[in-house]
Protein backbone atom coordinates (compact mmCIF):
# COMPACT_ATOMS: atom_id res chain seq x y z
CA UNK A 1 0.00 0.00 0.00
CA UNK A 2 1.10 3.53 -0.71
CA UNK A 3 3.30 5.10 1.98
CA UNK A 4 2.24 8.42 3.70
CA UNK A 5 3.69 11.59 1.95
CA UNK A 6 3.14 14.35 4.82
CA UNK A 7 2.91 18.29 3.26
CA UNK A 8 1.00 17.69 0.08
CA UNK A 9 -1.67 19.30 -1.12
CA UNK A 10 -4.27 17.30 0.81
CA UNK A 11 -2.65 17.45 3.87
CA UNK A 12 -5.42 20.30 5.02
CA UNK A 13 -8.08 17.73 4.48
CA UNK A 14 -7.39 15.02 6.59
CA UNK A 15 -10.35 13.05 6.83
CA UNK A 16 -13.62 13.73 4.87
CA UNK A 17 -16.51 11.65 5.06
CA UNK A 18 -17.87 10.22 1.81
CA UNK A 19 -21.06 8.17 3.00
CA UNK A 20 -22.86 8.84 5.95
CA UNK A 21 -25.03 5.67 7.85
CA UNK A 22 -27.87 6.61 5.93
CA UNK A 23 -26.29 6.64 3.00
CA UNK A 24 -25.04 2.98 3.42
CA UNK A 25 -27.98 1.70 3.87
CA UNK A 26 -29.72 3.67 0.78
CA UNK A 27 -26.61 2.26 -0.99
CA UNK A 28 -26.80 -1.22 -0.03
CA UNK A 29 -30.52 -1.33 -0.66
CA UNK A 30 -29.59 0.16 -4.29
CA UNK A 31 -27.20 -2.58 -4.85
CA UNK A 32 -29.68 -5.45 -3.59
CA UNK A 33 -32.10 -3.99 -6.47
CA UNK A 34 -29.73 -4.23 -8.83
CA UNK A 35 -28.38 -7.34 -7.93
CA UNK A 36 -32.12 -9.03 -8.20
CA UNK A 37 -32.38 -7.01 -11.42
CA UNK A 38 -29.56 -8.04 -13.38
CA UNK A 39 -29.83 -11.74 -11.80
CA UNK A 40 -33.29 -11.83 -12.39
CA UNK A 41 -33.66 -13.01 -8.60
CA UNK A 42 -37.30 -14.48 -7.96
CA UNK A 43 -38.69 -17.01 -5.15
CA UNK A 44 -38.26 -19.58 -8.16
CA UNK A 45 -34.58 -19.40 -8.80
CA UNK A 46 -33.57 -18.29 -5.42
CA UNK A 47 -31.20 -21.17 -4.88
CA UNK A 48 -28.93 -20.56 -8.00
CA UNK A 49 -28.07 -17.09 -6.01
CA UNK A 50 -24.93 -16.98 -3.83
CA UNK A 51 -23.53 -14.02 -2.33
CA UNK A 52 -19.55 -14.28 -1.74
CA UNK A 53 -18.01 -11.12 0.73
CA UNK A 54 -14.47 -11.00 1.04
CA UNK A 55 -13.68 -11.04 4.92
CA UNK A 56 -14.16 -8.96 6.62
CA UNK A 57 -16.10 -5.85 5.35
CA UNK A 58 -17.28 -7.94 2.48
CA UNK A 59 -18.71 -10.61 4.39
CA UNK A 60 -20.84 -8.39 6.62
CA UNK A 61 -21.42 -6.23 3.42
CA UNK A 62 -22.90 -9.91 1.63
CA UNK A 63 -24.80 -10.89 5.17
CA UNK A 64 -26.73 -7.33 4.60
CA UNK A 65 -27.09 -7.57 0.97
CA UNK A 66 -28.50 -10.85 1.73
CA UNK A 67 -30.98 -9.80 4.37
CA UNK A 68 -32.05 -7.09 1.91
CA UNK A 69 -32.22 -9.09 -0.99
CA UNK A 70 -34.59 -11.23 0.95
CA UNK A 71 -36.85 -8.08 2.30
CA UNK A 72 -37.51 -7.13 -0.92
CA UNK A 73 -38.24 -10.52 -3.00
CA UNK A 74 -39.09 -12.86 0.15
CA UNK A 75 -36.77 -15.39 -0.81
CA UNK A 76 -33.31 -15.41 0.62
CA UNK A 77 -30.15 -15.89 -1.45
CA UNK A 78 -26.89 -18.31 0.36
CA UNK A 79 -24.59 -16.49 1.51
CA UNK A 80 -21.06 -16.98 2.81
CA UNK A 81 -17.50 -16.11 2.96
CA UNK A 82 -14.19 -16.91 0.88
CA UNK A 83 -10.70 -15.53 2.44
CA UNK A 84 -8.44 -14.61 0.16
CA UNK A 85 -5.48 -14.41 1.85
CA UNK A 86 -3.96 -17.98 1.01
CA UNK A 87 -3.96 -16.61 -2.83
CA UNK A 88 -2.53 -13.23 -2.53
CA UNK A 89 0.72 -12.68 -4.89
CA UNK A 90 2.04 -10.29 -2.17
CA UNK A 91 2.39 -12.77 0.98
CA UNK A 92 5.78 -12.50 0.52
CA UNK A 93 6.19 -8.53 0.94
CA UNK A 94 4.91 -7.83 4.37
CA UNK A 95 4.78 -10.44 7.49
CA UNK A 96 2.03 -13.39 7.75
CA UNK A 97 -1.25 -12.50 7.94
CA UNK A 98 -3.88 -13.22 9.97
CA UNK A 99 -6.68 -15.48 7.86
CA UNK A 100 -9.88 -14.48 7.66
CA UNK A 101 -13.16 -16.90 7.38
CA UNK A 102 -13.91 -19.08 5.16
CA UNK A 103 -17.62 -20.29 5.17
CA UNK A 104 -19.04 -21.97 1.42
CA UNK A 105 -22.96 -22.37 2.11
CA UNK A 106 -24.73 -25.50 1.66
CA UNK A 107 -24.67 -26.25 -1.51
CA UNK A 108 -21.43 -25.71 -2.90
CA UNK A 109 -20.44 -22.88 -5.50
CA UNK A 110 -20.99 -25.29 -8.35
CA UNK A 111 -23.07 -24.03 -11.10
CA UNK A 112 -24.50 -21.47 -9.32
CA UNK A 113 -23.94 -17.61 -9.82
CA UNK A 114 -21.64 -15.96 -7.72
CA UNK A 115 -21.31 -12.03 -6.39
CA UNK A 116 -18.22 -11.39 -4.80
CA UNK A 117 -18.81 -8.63 -2.22
CA UNK A 118 -16.01 -6.46 -0.79
CA UNK A 119 -15.86 -3.27 0.04
CA UNK A 120 -13.30 -1.00 -1.52
CA UNK A 121 -11.91 -2.15 -4.56
CA UNK A 122 -8.20 -0.45 -5.21
CA UNK A 123 -5.66 -2.39 -6.91
CA UNK A 124 -7.98 -5.34 -8.08
CA UNK A 125 -5.48 -7.94 -6.59
CA UNK A 126 -7.70 -8.65 -3.51
CA UNK A 127 -10.35 -9.81 -6.34
CA UNK A 128 -8.37 -11.71 -8.38
CA UNK A 129 -6.95 -14.01 -5.39
CA UNK A 130 -10.80 -14.18 -4.26
CA UNK A 131 -11.34 -15.65 -7.57
CA UNK A 132 -8.79 -18.24 -7.43
CA UNK A 133 -9.88 -19.13 -3.96
CA UNK A 134 -13.30 -19.50 -5.39
CA UNK A 135 -12.32 -21.52 -7.92
CA UNK A 136 -11.19 -24.18 -5.41
CA UNK A 137 -14.23 -24.57 -3.96
CA UNK A 138 -16.43 -25.14 -6.95
CA UNK A 139 -17.32 -24.23 -10.75
CA UNK A 140 -19.81 -21.16 -10.91
CA UNK A 141 -22.00 -20.92 -13.41
CA UNK A 142 -20.66 -17.01 -13.19
CA UNK A 143 -18.84 -14.67 -11.23
CA UNK A 144 -19.99 -10.94 -10.38
CA UNK A 145 -18.54 -8.42 -8.17
CA UNK A 146 -20.73 -6.00 -6.00
CA UNK A 147 -18.32 -3.09 -3.99
CA UNK A 148 -19.49 -0.52 -1.57
CA UNK A 149 -16.22 1.69 -2.76
CA UNK A 150 -14.67 1.61 -6.37
CA UNK A 151 -11.55 3.87 -5.22
CA UNK A 152 -9.70 3.63 -8.78
CA UNK A 153 -6.19 2.73 -9.31
CA UNK A 154 -6.69 -0.90 -10.90
CA UNK A 155 -3.40 -2.98 -11.29
CA UNK A 156 -5.64 -5.68 -12.80
CA UNK A 157 -8.01 -6.13 -15.59
CA UNK A 158 -11.11 -6.26 -13.01
CA UNK A 159 -14.28 -3.87 -13.31
CA UNK A 160 -17.68 -4.51 -10.91
CA UNK A 161 -20.73 -5.58 -12.18
CA UNK A 162 -22.48 -3.18 -9.07
CA UNK A 163 -20.83 -0.09 -7.45
CA UNK A 164 -22.43 1.64 -4.44
CA UNK A 165 -20.13 4.84 -5.10
CA UNK A 166 -17.24 5.77 -7.28
CA UNK A 167 -14.73 7.99 -5.56
CA UNK A 168 -11.64 9.66 -7.17
CA UNK A 169 -8.79 9.13 -4.34
CA UNK A 170 -4.79 9.97 -4.76
CA UNK A 171 -2.45 7.10 -4.33
CA UNK A 172 -1.53 7.63 -0.75
CA UNK A 173 -4.42 8.85 0.29
CA UNK A 174 -7.20 5.60 2.11
CA UNK A 175 -10.57 4.51 2.49
CA UNK A 176 -12.17 3.70 5.87
CA UNK A 177 -15.27 1.84 6.02
CA UNK A 178 -16.79 1.88 8.95
CA UNK A 179 -19.42 -1.33 9.30
CA UNK A 180 -22.09 -0.84 12.49
CA UNK A 181 -20.94 -4.88 12.99
CA UNK A 182 -18.01 -4.57 13.36
CA UNK A 183 -17.26 -1.25 14.23
CA UNK A 184 -20.10 0.13 15.99
CA UNK A 185 -21.34 2.68 13.22
CA UNK A 186 -21.84 2.96 9.28
CA UNK A 187 -20.08 5.48 7.59
CA UNK A 188 -17.56 5.65 4.85
CA UNK A 189 -14.24 8.66 4.84
CA UNK A 190 -11.54 9.35 3.20
CA UNK A 191 -8.20 9.89 4.96
CA UNK A 192 -5.37 12.07 3.21
CA UNK A 193 -2.77 9.84 5.06
CA UNK A 194 -3.04 6.33 5.86
CA UNK A 195 -0.25 5.62 8.29
CA UNK A 196 -2.77 5.84 11.11
CA UNK A 197 -4.72 2.83 9.25
CA UNK A 198 -2.29 1.32 7.55
CA UNK A 199 -2.53 -2.23 9.51
CA UNK A 200 -3.35 -5.13 7.31
CA UNK A 201 -5.30 -5.77 4.26
CA UNK A 202 -3.19 -4.13 1.91
CA UNK A 203 -4.85 -2.18 -1.30
CA UNK A 204 -8.21 -3.88 -1.85
CA UNK B 1 8.28 -15.88 14.39
CA UNK B 2 11.64 -16.93 12.81
CA UNK B 3 11.89 -20.29 14.62
CA UNK B 4 9.37 -22.70 16.69
CA UNK B 5 11.35 -24.13 19.21
CA UNK B 6 9.37 -24.36 22.55
CA UNK B 7 6.32 -23.95 24.07
CA UNK B 8 7.64 -21.15 26.22
CA UNK B 9 8.80 -18.46 23.43
CA UNK B 10 4.62 -18.30 22.48
CA UNK B 11 2.53 -16.08 24.69
CA UNK B 12 -1.01 -16.40 24.83
CA UNK B 13 -1.54 -13.90 21.90
CA UNK B 14 0.75 -15.85 19.82
CA UNK B 15 -0.38 -19.29 20.57
CA UNK B 16 -4.25 -18.21 20.03
CA UNK B 17 -2.92 -17.03 16.83
CA UNK B 18 -1.42 -19.88 15.86
CA UNK B 19 -4.70 -21.92 17.05
CA UNK B 20 -7.01 -19.51 15.10
CA UNK B 21 -4.73 -19.99 11.85
CA UNK B 22 -5.23 -23.59 12.03
CA UNK B 23 -8.42 -23.17 12.60
CA UNK B 24 -9.36 -21.24 9.30
CA UNK B 25 -7.00 -22.98 6.98
CA UNK B 26 -9.00 -26.27 8.21
CA UNK B 27 -12.15 -24.03 7.04
CA UNK B 28 -10.39 -23.38 3.80
CA UNK B 29 -10.19 -26.70 2.65
CA UNK B 30 -13.37 -27.95 3.81
CA UNK B 31 -15.80 -29.93 1.72
CA UNK B 32 -12.71 -29.37 -1.30
CA UNK B 33 -12.40 -31.84 -3.83
CA UNK B 34 -8.80 -30.51 -3.93
CA UNK B 35 -6.80 -30.13 -0.81
CA UNK B 36 -4.32 -27.82 -2.14
CA UNK B 37 -3.35 -24.42 -1.34
CA UNK B 38 -1.28 -22.27 -3.41
CA UNK B 39 0.69 -20.22 -0.54
CA UNK B 40 4.10 -22.21 0.20
CA UNK B 41 4.28 -22.43 -3.78
CA UNK B 42 8.50 -22.41 -3.85
CA UNK B 43 9.22 -23.06 -0.78
CA UNK B 44 11.11 -26.04 0.49
CA UNK B 45 10.43 -27.88 3.81
CA UNK B 46 12.87 -31.03 4.96
CA UNK B 47 11.55 -33.43 8.01
CA UNK B 48 14.99 -34.64 9.26
CA UNK B 49 13.68 -37.82 11.68
CA UNK B 50 16.35 -39.24 13.81
CA UNK B 51 14.07 -40.95 15.50
CA UNK B 52 10.94 -43.05 14.80
CA UNK B 53 8.02 -41.28 14.16
CA UNK B 54 4.95 -41.89 12.29
CA UNK B 55 2.09 -39.16 12.75
CA UNK B 56 4.85 -36.25 13.11
CA UNK B 57 6.50 -36.68 10.45
CA UNK B 58 3.59 -37.84 7.90
CA UNK B 59 1.65 -34.75 9.60
CA UNK B 60 4.00 -32.03 8.56
CA UNK B 61 4.72 -33.49 5.20
CA UNK B 62 0.99 -33.21 4.20
CA UNK B 63 0.71 -29.68 5.88
CA UNK B 64 3.73 -28.74 3.54
CA UNK B 65 2.20 -30.52 0.51
CA UNK B 66 -1.64 -29.55 1.24
CA UNK B 67 0.29 -25.87 1.06
CA UNK B 68 2.36 -26.42 -2.11
CA UNK B 69 5.55 -26.43 -0.35
CA UNK B 70 7.85 -28.74 -1.93
CA UNK B 71 9.13 -31.85 1.19
CA UNK B 72 11.46 -33.92 1.52
CA UNK B 73 11.88 -36.43 3.99
CA UNK B 74 15.55 -37.16 5.58
CA UNK B 75 15.56 -40.18 7.79
CA UNK B 76 18.82 -40.44 10.02
CA UNK B 77 18.76 -43.70 9.02
CA UNK B 78 19.84 -44.38 5.46
CA UNK B 79 21.65 -40.80 5.33
CA UNK B 80 25.29 -39.59 5.79
CA UNK B 81 24.58 -39.48 9.59
CA UNK B 82 25.66 -43.05 9.32
CA UNK B 83 28.66 -42.32 7.79
CA UNK B 84 29.09 -39.92 11.11
CA UNK B 85 28.58 -36.61 9.94
CA UNK B 86 27.53 -34.03 12.66
CA UNK B 87 24.37 -32.80 13.31
CA UNK B 88 25.89 -29.33 12.87
CA UNK B 89 27.18 -30.20 9.52
CA UNK B 90 24.58 -32.22 8.11
CA UNK B 91 22.31 -28.63 8.88
CA UNK B 92 24.61 -26.37 6.67
CA UNK B 93 24.14 -28.95 4.46
CA UNK B 94 20.43 -28.87 4.01
CA UNK B 95 20.40 -24.86 4.19
CA UNK B 96 22.61 -25.04 0.94
CA UNK B 97 20.69 -27.36 -0.54
CA UNK B 98 17.84 -24.81 -0.50
CA UNK B 99 15.78 -25.83 2.90
CA UNK B 100 13.22 -22.81 3.50
CA UNK B 101 12.44 -24.75 6.99
CA UNK B 102 13.97 -27.77 8.36
CA UNK B 103 11.73 -29.95 10.92
CA UNK B 104 13.74 -31.73 13.42
CA UNK B 105 12.95 -34.94 15.74
CA UNK B 106 16.40 -35.73 17.47
CA UNK B 107 16.68 -38.24 20.73
CA UNK B 108 19.33 -34.95 22.27
CA UNK B 109 17.27 -32.42 24.20
CA UNK B 110 18.57 -29.07 22.55
CA UNK B 111 19.19 -30.02 19.35
CA UNK B 112 16.71 -28.25 18.00
CA UNK B 113 18.01 -25.08 19.71
CA UNK B 114 21.40 -25.54 18.27
CA UNK B 115 20.51 -25.93 14.80
CA UNK B 116 18.41 -22.64 15.08
CA UNK B 117 21.40 -21.16 16.78
CA UNK B 118 24.03 -22.20 13.67
CA UNK B 119 21.28 -21.40 10.94
CA UNK B 120 21.20 -17.81 12.21
CA UNK B 121 24.93 -17.56 12.71
CA UNK B 122 25.73 -18.83 9.29
CA UNK B 123 23.17 -16.46 7.57
CA UNK B 124 25.15 -13.89 9.74
CA UNK B 125 27.77 -14.32 8.67
CA UNK B 126 26.61 -14.74 4.87
CA UNK B 127 27.14 -18.19 4.56
CA UNK B 128 25.06 -19.73 1.49
CA UNK B 129 21.43 -20.53 3.05
CA UNK B 130 18.23 -21.61 1.14
CA UNK B 131 17.69 -18.29 -0.54
CA UNK B 132 21.55 -17.57 -1.41
CA UNK B 133 24.67 -16.33 0.66
CA UNK B 134 22.82 -14.76 4.39
CA UNK B 135 19.84 -16.44 4.11
CA UNK B 136 18.64 -18.59 7.52
CA UNK B 137 17.05 -22.40 7.30
CA UNK B 138 14.19 -21.73 9.91
CA UNK B 139 13.80 -24.81 12.19
CA UNK B 140 11.09 -26.18 13.77
CA UNK B 141 11.51 -28.87 17.06
CA UNK B 142 9.57 -31.63 16.04
CA UNK B 143 10.82 -33.38 19.66
CA UNK B 144 14.10 -33.17 20.96
CA UNK B 145 14.78 -35.85 23.43
CA UNK B 146 12.74 -35.00 26.85
CA UNK B 147 12.40 -32.15 26.45
CA UNK B 148 9.40 -30.14 23.89
CA UNK B 149 7.54 -31.50 21.38
CA UNK B 150 5.50 -27.91 20.55
CA UNK B 151 4.07 -28.92 17.71
CA UNK B 152 1.91 -31.88 19.55
CA UNK B 153 0.96 -29.56 22.43
CA UNK B 154 -0.47 -26.71 20.08
CA UNK B 155 -2.39 -29.56 18.63
CA UNK B 156 -3.73 -30.69 22.04
CA UNK B 157 -4.94 -27.40 22.47
CA UNK B 158 -6.80 -27.08 19.34
CA UNK B 159 -8.17 -30.46 20.30
CA UNK B 160 -9.14 -28.88 23.82
CA UNK B 161 -10.36 -25.77 22.18
CA UNK B 162 -12.81 -27.63 19.82
CA UNK B 163 -14.41 -30.06 22.24
CA UNK B 164 -14.71 -27.87 25.06
CA UNK B 165 -15.17 -24.60 23.52
CA UNK B 166 -12.10 -22.74 25.33
CA UNK B 167 -9.36 -23.49 27.38
CA UNK B 168 -9.14 -20.93 30.10
CA UNK B 169 -10.85 -22.44 33.04
CA UNK B 170 -10.58 -25.89 32.23
CA UNK B 171 -8.91 -28.51 34.39
CA UNK B 172 -6.80 -30.95 32.50
CA UNK B 173 -5.02 -34.12 33.72
CA UNK B 174 -1.63 -35.67 32.68
CA UNK B 175 -1.30 -38.76 33.42
CA UNK B 176 1.75 -41.43 33.12
CA UNK B 177 5.55 -41.31 32.06
CA UNK B 178 6.06 -37.38 32.67
CA UNK B 179 9.75 -38.21 33.13
CA UNK B 180 10.40 -39.10 29.82
CA UNK B 181 7.88 -37.05 28.14
CA UNK B 182 8.26 -34.19 25.87
CA UNK B 183 4.62 -34.12 25.16
CA UNK B 184 4.08 -33.15 28.65
CA UNK B 185 6.65 -30.89 29.43
CA UNK B 186 5.46 -28.82 26.28
CA UNK B 187 1.83 -29.46 27.28
CA UNK B 188 2.13 -28.90 30.48
CA UNK B 189 3.55 -24.82 29.68
CA UNK B 190 1.13 -23.80 26.57
CA UNK B 191 -2.05 -25.19 28.62
CA UNK B 192 -0.61 -23.01 31.78
CA UNK B 193 -0.21 -20.00 29.00
CA UNK B 194 -3.89 -20.68 27.81
CA UNK B 195 -5.35 -20.61 31.55
CA UNK B 196 -5.65 -24.12 31.78
CA UNK B 197 -5.56 -25.77 35.20
CA UNK B 198 -3.24 -28.59 35.02
CA UNK B 199 -3.10 -31.24 37.37
CA UNK B 200 0.03 -34.46 36.64
CA UNK B 201 -0.45 -37.71 38.11
CA UNK B 202 2.36 -40.39 37.88
CA UNK B 203 4.56 -42.77 39.81
CA UNK B 204 6.31 -40.78 42.17
CA UNK B 205 9.73 -42.31 39.92
CA UNK B 206 8.47 -40.75 36.68
CA UNK B 207 8.15 -37.48 37.80
CA UNK B 208 11.07 -34.98 36.64
CA UNK B 209 13.10 -33.35 39.14
CA UNK B 210 12.34 -29.75 39.55
CA UNK B 211 8.45 -30.22 38.67
CA UNK B 212 7.34 -28.38 41.70
CA UNK B 213 8.76 -24.92 39.72
CA UNK B 214 6.43 -25.86 36.57
CA UNK B 215 3.11 -24.09 36.40
CA UNK B 216 0.60 -26.85 37.72
CA UNK B 217 -0.22 -28.94 40.77
CA UNK B 218 0.93 -32.93 41.54
CA UNK B 219 -1.81 -34.86 41.83
CA UNK B 220 -2.48 -37.63 44.64
CA UNK B 221 -4.43 -40.26 43.04
CA UNK B 222 -5.66 -40.71 39.78
CA UNK B 223 -9.34 -41.61 40.55
CA UNK B 224 -9.87 -39.01 43.25
CA UNK B 225 -8.53 -36.41 40.39
CA UNK B 226 -10.76 -38.05 37.43
CA UNK B 227 -14.00 -36.81 38.32
CA UNK B 228 -13.05 -33.28 38.64
CA UNK B 229 -10.90 -33.19 34.86
CA UNK B 230 -12.36 -31.80 31.58
CA UNK B 231 -9.94 -33.76 29.75
CA UNK B 232 -7.22 -36.42 30.81
CA UNK B 233 -4.16 -36.59 28.89
CA UNK B 234 -2.40 -40.21 28.81
CA UNK B 235 0.92 -40.72 28.06
CA UNK B 236 2.50 -43.67 26.55
CA UNK B 237 5.27 -45.07 29.21
CA UNK B 238 8.32 -45.15 27.11
CA UNK B 239 10.35 -48.02 27.60
CA UNK B 240 13.07 -47.17 25.20
CA UNK B 241 14.27 -43.95 27.33
CA UNK B 242 14.40 -45.74 30.52
CA UNK B 243 17.64 -47.80 31.85
CA UNK B 244 16.45 -49.43 35.18
CA UNK B 245 13.37 -49.84 36.89
CA UNK B 246 10.80 -46.86 37.86
CA UNK B 247 8.02 -49.39 38.24
CA UNK B 248 7.90 -53.01 39.80
CA UNK B 249 5.44 -54.48 36.68
CA UNK B 250 3.53 -53.17 33.41
CA UNK B 251 0.80 -54.97 35.34
CA UNK B 252 0.99 -53.15 38.23
CA UNK B 253 1.73 -49.84 36.08
CA UNK B 254 -1.32 -50.34 34.45
CA UNK B 255 -3.60 -51.55 37.21
CA UNK B 256 -2.61 -47.92 39.21
CA UNK B 257 -2.35 -45.58 36.44
CA UNK B 258 -3.92 -47.12 33.40
CA UNK B 259 -7.29 -45.49 32.20
CA UNK B 260 -9.54 -48.44 32.36
CA UNK B 261 -13.20 -48.36 31.37
CA UNK B 262 -14.53 -48.39 35.29
CA UNK B 263 -12.02 -45.17 35.69
CA UNK B 264 -13.06 -43.68 32.43
CA UNK B 265 -16.70 -43.80 33.85
CA UNK B 266 -15.76 -41.43 36.53
CA UNK B 267 -15.10 -38.45 34.42
CA UNK B 268 -17.67 -36.02 33.65
CA UNK B 269 -20.12 -36.85 30.53
CA UNK B 270 -18.46 -33.87 28.53
CA UNK B 271 -14.74 -34.65 29.46
CA UNK B 272 -12.26 -35.60 26.76
CA UNK B 273 -9.83 -38.50 26.63
CA UNK B 274 -6.27 -37.18 24.93
CA UNK B 275 -3.59 -39.66 23.82
CA UNK B 276 -0.79 -38.00 22.07
CA UNK B 277 -0.16 -41.62 20.20
CA UNK B 278 1.25 -44.31 19.74
CA UNK B 279 -0.60 -45.96 21.92
CA UNK B 280 -0.08 -48.83 24.06
CA UNK B 281 -3.46 -50.51 24.34
CA UNK B 282 -4.04 -51.86 27.86
CA UNK B 283 -0.98 -50.61 29.33
CA UNK B 284 -2.00 -46.75 29.69
CA UNK B 285 -5.18 -46.54 28.08
CA UNK B 286 -7.73 -49.61 27.55
CA UNK B 287 -8.76 -50.23 24.46
CA UNK B 288 -12.60 -49.65 24.79
CA UNK B 289 -11.78 -46.32 26.07
CA UNK B 290 -9.24 -45.35 23.21
CA UNK B 291 -12.32 -46.53 20.63
CA UNK B 292 -15.31 -44.57 22.71
CA UNK B 293 -16.80 -41.41 21.26
CA UNK B 294 -15.08 -39.69 24.16
CA UNK B 295 -11.45 -40.45 22.76
CA UNK B 296 -10.55 -37.42 20.67
CA UNK B 297 -7.26 -39.49 19.54
CA UNK B 298 -8.35 -39.27 15.98
CA UNK B 299 -9.12 -35.58 15.87
CA UNK B 300 -5.86 -35.01 17.65
CA UNK B 301 -4.36 -36.78 14.37
CA UNK B 302 -6.28 -34.29 12.46
CA UNK B 303 -6.01 -31.16 14.28
CA UNK B 304 -2.00 -31.61 13.67
CA UNK B 305 -2.21 -31.12 10.49
CA UNK B 306 -3.98 -28.12 10.53
CA UNK B 307 -1.44 -27.03 13.26
CA UNK B 308 1.50 -27.55 11.38
CA UNK B 309 0.03 -26.00 8.30
CA UNK B 310 -0.28 -22.94 10.89
CA UNK B 311 3.50 -22.80 11.90
CA UNK B 312 4.84 -23.55 8.26
CA UNK B 313 2.32 -20.57 7.13
CA UNK B 314 3.45 -18.22 10.10
CA UNK B 315 7.04 -19.36 9.42
CA UNK B 316 7.31 -19.25 5.66
CA UNK B 317 4.82 -17.21 4.22
CA UNK B 318 5.24 -13.44 5.15
CA UNK B 319 8.07 -11.64 4.26
CA UNK B 320 11.69 -13.16 6.60
CA UNK B 321 12.69 -10.54 8.61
Amino acid sequence: MATSRRGDARAGAPYRELLSAADVARTVARIAHQIIEKTAFSPENATELVLIGIPTGGAVLARRLAAAITEFTGAAPAVGSVDPTLYRDDLRRRPARALGETDVPDGGLDDRLVVLVDDVLFSGRTVRAALDAVAEHGRPRAVQLAVLVDRGHRELPIRPDYVGKNVPTAHDESIEVLLAETDGRDGVALVAHDAQRDQQGGPA
Amino acid sequence: MRHLLSVTDLDAAAATDLLDTADRLRQALLGREVRKLPTLRGRTVVTMFYEDSTRTRVSFEIAGKWMSADTVNVAARGSSVGKGESLRDTAATLAAAGADCVVVRHPASGAAHRMAHWADRAAKEGVVGPGGPGTATCVVNAGDGTHEHPTQALLDAATLRDRLGGIAGRRVGIVGDVLHSRVARSNVFLLATLGADVVLVAPPTLLPVGVEAWPCRVGAELEAELPTLDAVMMLRVQAERMRGTYFPSAREYAVRYGLSERRAALLPAHAVVLHPGPMVRGMEIAPAVADAPASAVLAQVRNGVHVRMAVLYHLLAGATA
